[in-house]
């Protein structure tokens, strides 16, 4: 009863942050710095989402996440399919861990 | 950006497939991580439809980590549910990022749409899609990207669940740094090309790093996010 109690109110409790910008995003007219504002977020969330924690995939380890990201940025850099990115990042984690770890 | 077309019902099958292929990495990245997922909602005594269904109506990967974790420690109801709740304020900012995009779609897409909003397809969402993004910007294709990674989430959950699949830790933790791989491969195609952008990102990692050793994690996500995104309020020129 407790674990169905938990996952109901994870439910809303996820649902509710990602409703609320549909129910009155556009009720609004938004002045031109808040369109900037908008247009800037997946760049700075992104940045946000990658450093530190990429560091921290492996608590003990921030070099194998280092390393994973820094292969991740040398494929985005050779203008690779995002398929690849993420391949090779894994890949370089793989063979560290196999070598080293 | 309306685009008419003889034939809406083949233009937005067309759309869907594309959404699909879209969202392949996706399913890719989360059905490992669903699968050790899955595995540990069962050693934290849930059945293995408890935890299909967590991911069922959930669907989000770090709170689900964190809320079974916090269930095998002991912790209360409202404390698990207090705890997802501030680890996805993130969502929320991400929504408004994706809910401009939508803006032209019915009431009800928007809802439904919002439900599949994660780290990973708002990434694929926002920057995803290069010079084709904004043909992207239909709710067939939108609907695509987002049920194929749903459909990797739950699969592999009751793959985990079930223990049918035995993802060693080393796994895990590779295909981890492989959704990190994305986020990546999404940020620096436009960061090369617009300085405003990557120094948007660049100070929003630096700003996240510094907040981090001061608030909680989620937190410092949603600050550097907003802060950041700040700097665009001077660096971007035109509005797109």
């Amino acid at each position: 009863m407790k674990i169905l109690l938990v996952i109901g109110g994870m439910a809303l409790a996820t649902y509710i942050p990602r409703l609320l910008p549909a129910l009155f995003l556009d009720r609004f007219r938004f002045p031109g710095w808040f369109r900037k504002w908008l247009q800037s977020i997946p760049y700075a969330a992104l940045g946000a989402l990658i450093f530190p924690g990429v560091l921290l995939v492996e608590k003990d380890q921030p070099l194998l996440g280092l390393a994973g990201g820094l292969m991740a940025f040398i494929l985005s850099l050779l203008k690779l399919h995002i398929t690849l990115v993420m391949a090779g990042s894994i890949l370089i984690v793989i063979l560290l861990q196999y070598l080293f770890f | 950006m309306e685009i008419k077309t003889p034939s809406p019902a083949i233009k937005s099958s067309s759309q869907l497939g594309h959404g699909i292929q879209a969202g392949l990495p996706i399913f890719l990245g989360y059905f490992p991580i669903a699968i050790a997922f899955g595995a540990l909602a069962v050693q934290a005594q849930f059945n293995w439809m408890e935890a299909v269904l967590m991911s069922l109506i959930v669907f989000a990967g770090a709170s689900q980590f964190v809320g079974v974790s916090m269930f095998l420690a002991g912790a209360g109801s409202a404390q698990i549910i207090a705890a997802t709740f501030f680890l996805n304020m993130r969502h929320l900012i991400m929504s408004l990022a994706v809910n401009d995009q939508m803006r032209h779609f019915s009431g009800g897409w928007k809802g439904f749409l919002s439900f599949f909003i994660t780290d990973e397809t708002f990434a694929l969402l926002t920057l995803g899609g290069g010079e084709a993004r904004s043909d992207n910007r239909t709710p067939a294709y939108m609907a695509g990207l987002m049920i194929t990674a749903y459909l990797g989430w739950v699969s592999g959950t009751a793959v985990g669940g079930l223990g049918a699949g035995f993802i060693p830790p080393e796994i895990t933790t590779a295909m981890t740094v492989g959704l990190y791989g994305l986020f990546i491969g999404l940020l620096v195609p436009p960061a090369r090309k617009s300085i405003s952008y990557a120094v948007i990102a660049l100070s929003s990692m630096i700003l996240n790093w510094v907040l981090g050793m001061v608030v909680e994690t989620g937190w410092a996500i949603v600050l550097a996010t907003i802060f950041a995104a700040g700097l665009g309020i001077i660096l971007i020129r035109e509005d797109g």
